[in-house]
């Protein structure tokens, strides 16, 4: 009891950090534990582009970023002890990279105030602003990305998938559940049939789903892994000898470390987005000269222009360009929470924007409004070239079929506005 | 000195049997209870609730309840994580059924199914000791997050499979939810926690508790001089289950908010919690306590040093944590095999002898 109480008092004292005039913007990293290898370049991303900012252009508005990072492990307990310890600290946005962590976040976040912003992820209907005052998740959202790989397979099979056999593999979780819906819904629009095989945490034993798709032959085997599991369901695949390009994962089974294991056998494999690939943008120029030779990486400075690293920078990005419009919005260049999430409802990408930035067609355009917290949903298809090692844009950002997840994005938010009596604001 | 027997007078068989029955210790306790109840709540806020008491209060019930298993029956369980599964969606089916009911009442009974299904994966435990036991609840451990991640109804049908603790109130005051403040979430754990410890430690005192170590110690001879073993072992399920199924409910309702349970009450969980008494000591009550706080405390107190105050990379941190965390188990096995309990009944005997030690 004694020893508690004396770590109880060592902590207070620690635990009372100075307070910063900086925007803040708090990562919820992971860069330990299974999820590592997805959770090490997105962190390198974000904290780069923050760092860019600052060398480059004095921060945002002429005040100076900060980003606190804080190791969650993709672990629910540490990512609300990693939340309480930030979110004093006047932190301006979360994007905690986990849907479990997400939904945790969603009530909280809400009654503190502060916005999170759950991009390519966490709860899929927090996009009806209307239900989710402080949740974000432009531009696209894992309906949007179940719509999308169906779509693509829409347009290569001359529209018509009836009769055929999709297999959808997915992590046993909040996460690899959340498509199921939409795609059970489109099963039944265009006629083919779904079989759902389940992989539990972490990822690593996935023979049985993969005997049974090797016995079953489905047409076009989906993804929704995450993690150590992706690369082992690639490496399955090429075992069972797989076509790879009937094989497409969400956009957190399609980086490099997804496919390198398996080396030449993962040749053809594809992924969705909703950003662009590679270095082949202007920024990358600035981020070499303000960042990377100045010795300022975050991390061990290795991971530029990986797919994961591409996506934290832009989700950086996404971030910078709400600050600054909530500058814009507000008058003053020290924001505060509330004011950071009246620039991310008011927030619009443009084309025009994106190549300001030296981001020219990097991601789709779109537009966030009151009662639209998820963007435009357009969705890309990318590829894996195994002899280049090298992912490329193999099909452009496209819409995703609004008619079947409108509905069920209603009726999910509308049970949640019900079971916590949240009224309408917009 | 200030610690020892001498002129501390019983004159009635109650004072004799007291559970503090030196001065000295009993005013530490109402000190401990006096600054848990009357100070704590007071200056509490936020960060210090969701990130170090609650987990800790939580984590002690559950790590009082495995040690009446394992510490004082004899019984090795590795369910822990799926008994404490059973409490969490017990405890949200109810919340949901019963939206009025006071949250007390829910947590309550979400303890009493808990420790229904204790019993019926006890059952084996007439039958199978040691090792095979412990398979049998790893067993129901695997079965029953199956169970959670499996079957629609558990969940109320969420398109994610994930619960999430609606608001709730004891008396007016919102206990779960996002509203609801640091002081009240605090004070409901740190009530269910002493309670839990206060009935844990009187029963392990008393008849049942005998029977138990009776049972821990030579089931056989206990069974000879007359302690039925059935009854012995099933009790012991119940009652460990029951505060087990409290700690997960507090767990679900209070601390997290939503759940995922394959994700928060897998294996992973039982190993902790079993880590917890076997640190802090097998067959004690303060170990229970003392296993919970260092497991809970140690790896936020090691963050808050190295990656707040000395600015490492958060991954060294992390890094370092385990290896520290790994080194001190190792450390404690080996330099006292029977905790941070005994280490404190070691002291108490320096200091009953202090200063003058023969």
């Amino acid at each position: 009891m004694k020893l508690k109480l004396a770590t109880m008092a060592l902590g207070a004292a620690m635990a009372a950090g100075p307070v910063m005039a900086d925007l803040v913007f708090p990562s919820l990293s992971y860069r330990t534990g299974p999820y590592a290898a997805g959770g090490i370049p997105f962190a390198d991303g974000y904290a780069d582009y923050f760092t860019l900012l600052n060398e480059r252009d004095g921060g945002i508005g002429g005040v100076a970023t900060k980003v606190i990072e804080c190791e969650t492990g993709y672990n629910t307990e540490k990512g609300v002890e990693c939340y309480e310890s930030t979110k004093g600290e006047g932190s301006l946005v979360y994007q905690p990279l986990s849907t479990g962590i997400t939904y945790q976040l969603i009530p909280k976040t809400t009654a503190d105030g502060i916005p999170m912003h759950t991009m390519g992820y966490g709860r899929t209907s927090a996009k009806n602003g209307d239900v989710f005052s402080h949740t974000f998740n432009y531009p696209a959202n894992y309906w949007d990305g179940a719509s999308g790989a169906i779509n693509y397979l829409l347009d290569t099979n001359n529209g018509d998938l009836s009769g055929k056999k999709i297999a959808l593999v997915y992590h046993n979780s909040a996460y690899g559940k959340e498509p199921i819906r939409t795609l059970e819904e489109l099963s039944a629009k265009h006629g083919f049939e779904l079989v759902a095989l389940p992989v539990d945490h972490p990822g690593q034993e996935q023979k049985s789903q993969w005997l049974q798709i090797r016995r079953d032959r489905p047409d076009f085997v989906l993804m929704w892994g995450w993690g150590v599991m992706n690369q082992v369901a690639v490496q399955e695949a090429a075992n069972i000898r797989y076509p790879m390009e009937n094989f497409i994962g969400i956009w957190w089974s399609g980086s490099e470390n997804d496919v390198l294991p398996a080396g030449e056998a993962a040749n053809g494999y594809k992924a969705l987005t909703f950003h662009n690939v590679g270095t082949d943008f202007p920024v990358f120029d600035d981020l070499q000269k303000y960042v990377v030779d100045a010795g300022k990486a975050a991390g061990a400075g290795d991971q530029v222009g990986t797919v994961l690293y591409n996506r934290g920078l832009y989700a950086a990005m996404l971030a910078a360009e709400a600050a600054k419009k909530a500058q814009e919005i507000h008058g003053t260049a020290d924001i505060t929470p509330a004011m950071m999430r009246d620039g991310m409802e008011a927030l619009e990408i443009t084309e025009a924007k994106m190549t300001e930035l030296g981001l020219p067609n990097f991601g789709p355009t779109f537009s966030v409004s009151c009662e639209n917290h998820g963007g435009d949903a357009l969705v890309g298809v990318t590829q894996w070239d195994a002899t280049n090692k090298t992912w490329s844009l193999i099909s452009e950002f496209k819409a995703t079929d609004g008619d079947v997840i409108g509905p069920l994005i209603n009726e999910d938010s509308g049970a949640y506005a019900s079971e916590n009596n949240i009224g309408s604001r917009c | 000195m200030f610690y020892r027997e001498a002129g501390d007078f019983k004159v009635s068989y109650v004072d004799d049997s007291q559970t503090f029955p030196i001065k000295f210790d009993r005013y530490r306790y109402y000190v401990v209870l006096a600054v848990a109840f009357g100070i704590i709540p007071f200056i509490i806020n936020d960060y210090w609730a969701n990130a170090l008491l609650l987990p800790f209060l939580i984590y002690a019930i559950a790590a009082i309840g495995l040690n009446i298993l394992v510490g004082y029956c004899g019984q090795v369980s590795l369910g822990t994580g799926g008994f404490m599964a059973v409490g969490a969606y017990a405890c949200y089916k109810l919340m949901t059924a019963f939206p009025d009911v006071s949250m007390f009442i829910h947590v309550i009974l979400a303890g009493g199914i808990t420790a229904l299904v204790g019993v019926l994966f006890g059952l084996p435990s007439l039958r199978i000791k040691g090792f095979y036991l412990a398979v049998a609840t790893l067993a129901a451990q695997f079965f029953l997050v199956w169970l959670f991640n499996r079957v629609p109804w558990f969940y109320n049908y969420s398109a994610s499979g994930q619960i999430n603790a609606p608001e709730r109130d004891v008396f007016g005051i919102i206990i779960t939810g996002p509203n609801a403040p640091a002081w009240a979430t605090y004070l409901f754990c740190l009530i269910f926690l002493a309670v839990c410890a206060v009935v844990a430690r009187n029963l392990t005192r008393g008849t049942t508790g005998r029977k138990w170590m009776a049972i821990r110690d030579m089931d056989i001879a206990a069974e000879i001089i007359g302690v039925n073993p059935l009854r012995a072992k099933l009790t012991a399920f119940a009652v460990s289950s029951f505060f087990v199924g409290i700690s997960g409910a507090l767990f679900f309702a209070v601390y997290l908010g939503a759940v995922e349970v394959g994700e928060v009450f897998g294996i992973q969980k039982s190993f902790l919690v079993l880590f917890m008494i076997i640190i802090g000591g097998l067959g004690s009550i303060f170990g229970s306590f003392a296993g919970a706080a260092f497991l809970v405390l140690l790896p936020v107190v090691l963050k808050v040093v190295g990656a707040d105050m000395l600015g490492w990379p958060t991954d060294i941190v992390a890094h370092l944590n385990l290896v520290i965390v790994g080194a001190l188990i190792i450390m404690f096995l080996i330099l006292e095999p029977h905790g941070l309990a005994q280490l404190w009944r070691v002291a108490k005997e320096k200091l009953r002898l202090w200063p003058f030690p023969h």
